[in-house]
């Protein structure tokens, strides 16, 4: 398509560009269309195997035979009109109503179709009733539950990424400037500080800022009883999110800006940037056209992978900062033995994981001049 | 072999590189001792032991060094036991005296320093009585400093007897309503009480009524310090746990670590061997397995099945192995793939497998070392991550087990900072000593890092 461009004539190059823009958007819709597609063709697959490792020999199958059967026979057992009744016919009509059950739930039909139906349902998010935990108002089915937890993980975790990402990027750029700084060496010397995870650095900042000065509290979203009016709420929210987002910040910030700012290091030599310097260009602007461009995507990639990291241990770090998330939902369900609320979660990570895989991507085709939505390769046009 | 010489010579430079490598080596020796002084069935029996095992530890007291850090001390545990002539901590005079043919008269005093500024947690004594038919009977009294006798009770023991005197409702009573402890240890009608210091005597009078028959005791104070570690809410030395919990991380992070680099490196590289399908098919899991829920799946693997150490070490390397990693060396392997040696190779006839394992993979054998370096403290904090989730294995003591015990018991809300920095703090220099450890390699191998 470039060499055409370049072979027309001069007055037809107005309408080429409108062309051009019609078919950029065109050209990005069908390539969000295909991600889309394929992503979801990945989450099929991912959460069949999912479903495969969590029923493994019929294991959630059995439990729940069981569960049945108990019921019937506790009802025999309540019922007057079938306590009466002789042991064989008692026995006959739990026998019956066990067999309906079961037919009623698939769980007669062989061990694949089973597992397809259950897919079908995990992927529309049917997700069945939990066995123990309620939501807040009450409410048994799984994907309330789940739904009810879901902005409270993603208000902390999206805002402590978010304000991570440009914190780190500023200050890599201020090291890379002042390189050699006694700043620069203290964040090189605590880049190992990454090695442990934020739930670790937690406990710390816990034991410091809550036990021992007792000034900021141990856990939780915010103050008991909820403060009514929105402002005050909003600052206890943010009361409560000072130690979670340090301790995030803890155990990515030193890496994260070490290793930007050694990016930053190495292609700020290049020739180009030289010959930038050469031109009188105010560093500002090196810096954003000639620095930044360039090394962005690895940067996202890297903040992508280590965003991934953050969800998936969502679990823990919720756990130890009482924070009424999906992952701490997760932690109480494994104490209770929920298997729905269990399996759920499972189901639900699997879809945020695709849905910031999906999204990644699309920012890093938006960043690198390189990479081309949609298309053929990544020649320039 | 020559080149590696050279590597580690270089290694040396780094300072941050020797205190990693100090530390590693330093919990590899720790591992050595544990696994030597401890053997793994003793570890198992102390760790699964209740009272019959522990029975002379305070529950939840910090480590005895806490003392070098306060002005007053805090009382130490100890065990005087008749039968011992050594006692560390006290001494203990058994006389036997006969009274008539059959019947003895058994004392036994126990004395022992208090130069403390506070109250143990309880006093107990065990007895053992031998006898056939007519049990021995003693009264037991303590002896102040000051020259007081209280008398706390009179009893027959059997072959196996307790009394505790923190719960003797009658001695609580005799001392004018003072919970036992706080009134033995004060000085006599001060409010609030003052500790009073100097040698006590707990004495047991006895007599036996048999030929042959006698008596012994213990004497166990349970302080408000304990051993090197302190104890937990089971009174279990933390000691066990700490030990054995330095061979169990070391070898859960390295092995993860190694079997993941290992398989996701010869994946890579027969994934760029092969090409079409297989390098497609390669690509395509790791990205299904890039929205496979790590932590959850695991979770669910040890609520379903077993949350045996190895079982959870051999499902992380599973899920681990087709991860962003597997991106990075293809990309280097594709470069390796079309240099001249290895076309040479091919022209001799060798076969893939042979191209594979000992041309393609021994050239990023280099790279691969930081990485896998730097990998292991992830996996040893994976490791304790599970832990804390409840997830721990069920019979070896592990770091993050006793995280675990801490959290599940409000450590943190009680003050019971020990319980939580003990486990925390290895955790922290083990990963730390990976780190730098990885950090400096990555610099060796690394050339483009050289220099800045």
């Amino acid at each position: 398509m470039s060499e055409e461009n370049q072979s027309q004539p001069a007055f037809q190059e107005r309408a080429l560009a409108r062309k051009k823009v019609t078919s950029t958007l065109s050209r990005v819709a069908k390539y969000s269309a295909v991600r889309l597609v394929t992503l979801f063709l990945t989450i099929v697959v991912a959460i069949f195997l999912t479903i495969v490792i969590a029923n493994m020999g019929g294991y959630v199958d059995e439990i729940r035979r069981g569960e049945i059967r108990e019921t019937y026979n506790q009802q025999a057992a309540m019922n007057p009109a079938i306590r009466n009744l002789s042991v064989e016919e008692r026995r006959r009509w739990v026998e019956e109503r066990v067999r309906l059950e079961e037919h009623r739930l698939g769980l007669d039909k062989p061990f694949m179709v089973r597992t397809v139906s259950y897919m079908t349902n995990a992927l529309t998010l049917n997700l069945g009733r939990s066995m123990h935990l309620t939501s807040d108002s009450g409410s048994r089915t799984v994907r309330l539950i789940l739904l009810e937890r879901l902005p409270s993980t993603l208000v902390l975790f999206g805002t402590a990424n978010i304000l991570l990402f440009f914190f780190d990027l500023y200050v890599a750029l201020y090291l890379s400037r002042r390189y050699g700084s006694f700043l620069d060496k203290l964040f090189i010397t605590l880049a190992p500080l990454n090695s442990a995870p934020g739930w670790f650095y937690g406990i710390f900042l816990i034991l410091i800022f809550a036990a021992v000065f007792k000034i900021l509290p141990f856990g939780g979203m915010v103050d008991t009883p909820p403060p009514s009016s929105p402002v005050l709420y909003a600052l206890s929210l943010m009361k409560h999110m000072i130690l979670p987002m340090l301790a995030l910040a803890l155990s990515s910030v030193f890496l994260a800006v070490y290793s930007q700012r050694t990016f930053f290091l190495i292609y700020s030599s290049e020739d180009y940037v030289e010959m930038a310097k050469a031109k009188g260009l105010s560093s500002r602007d090196i810096e954003r056209r000639y620095i930044l461009r360039p090394t962005l995507p690895t940067i996202i990639t890297n903040f992508a992978l280590g965003l991934i990291g953050v969800w998936t241990g969502a679990p823990i770090f919720e756990t130890i900062f009482q924070w009424p998330g999906l992952g701490r939902q997760l932690f109480q369900a494994i104490g209770l033995y929920d298997i729905p609320i269990i399996l759920g979660e499972t189901v639900i990570f699997s879809y945020l994981l695709a849905i910031t895989v999906f999204l990644l991507d699309f920012i890093y085709a938006l960043v690198d001049p390189r990479v081309k939505v949609g298309g053929q390769g990544g020649a320039p046009s | 072999m020559n080149q590696l010489r050279k590597s580690f010579r270089e290694l040396l430079r780094y300072p941050s590189a020797i205190a990693g490598l100090i530390i590693v080596l330093a919990l590899v020796a720790i591992s050595i001792y544990a696994l030597i002084a401890i053997p793994y069935n003793e570890a198992i029996r102390l760790w699964r032991g209740g009272e019959d095992v522990w029975y002379m530890n305070p529950k939840n007291v910090p480590p005895e060094w806490i003392n070098w850090f306060r002005r007053n001390d805090l009382p130490a545990s100890f065990l005087l036991d008749s039968r011992s002539e050594e006692n560390e901590d006290g001494t203990v005079v058994k006389e036997t005296a006969a009274v008539s043919e059959d019947m003895n008269q058994v004392t036994i005093t126990f004395s022992f320093d208090y130069p403390y500024e506070s109250y143990p947690q309880e006093l107990i004594l065990y007895m053992n009585g031998s006898y056939t038919e007519k049990k021995p009977y003693v009264a037991i009294s303590i002896i102040t400093p000051d020259g007081r006798e209280l008398r706390a009770t009179e009893m027959s023991i059997d072959e196996a007897d307790t009394y505790r005197f923190s719960q003797d409702q009658r001695l609580q009573r005799r001392l004018r309503g003072a919970a036992p402890m706080i009134g033995i240890f004060s000085v006599p009608d001060t409010d609030p009480p003052v500790p009073l210091q100097g040698t006590y005597q707990v004495v047991l009078t006895g007599f036996t009524f048999e030929e042959g028959s006698d008596f012994d005791a213990r004497l166990v104070m349970h302080g408000q310090v304990a051993g090197w570690a302190g104890t937990d809410h089971r009174r279990r030395d933390l000691s066990v746990a700490l030990l054995w919990g330095t061979p169990l991380a070391l070898a859960f992070g390295l092995l993860a670590a190694l079997g993941t680099t290992v398989t996701t490196m010869i994946i890579a590289a027969i994934g760029v061997w092969f090409g079409s399908w297989v390098d497609e098919l390669i690509q395509r899991v790791t990205e299904v397995n890039l929205v496979l829920p790590f932590l959850p799946i695991l979770i669910m693997i040890g609520t379903f099945y077993s949350k045996s150490i190895w079982l959870m070490l051999g499902a992380t390397i599973a899920l681990s192995i087709f991860g962003g990693a597997i991106k990075s060396y293809r990309a280097i392997f594709l470069q390796i793939k079309e240099s001249p040696y290895i076309e040479a190779a091919r022209a001799y006839g060798a076969g893939n497998m042979r191209i594979i394992i000992f041309y393609l993979v021994p050239r990023i054998v280099p790279l691969l070392i930081p990485t896998l370096v730097t990998l292991i403290p992830s996996y040893v904090f994976l490791e304790a991550s599970l832990a804390v989730l409840g997830l721990g294995d069920p019979v070896l003591p592990t770091w993050g087990k006793i995280i675990n015990d801490a959290n599940a018991n409000g450590a943190l809300y009680m003050g019971q900072y020990y319980w939580v920095l003990e486990p925390a703090v290895l955790l922290m220099i083990t990963g730390l000593a990976f780190a730098l450890l990885g950090f400096a390699m990555d610099r060796i191998f690394n050339p483009r890092l050289r220099g800045v």
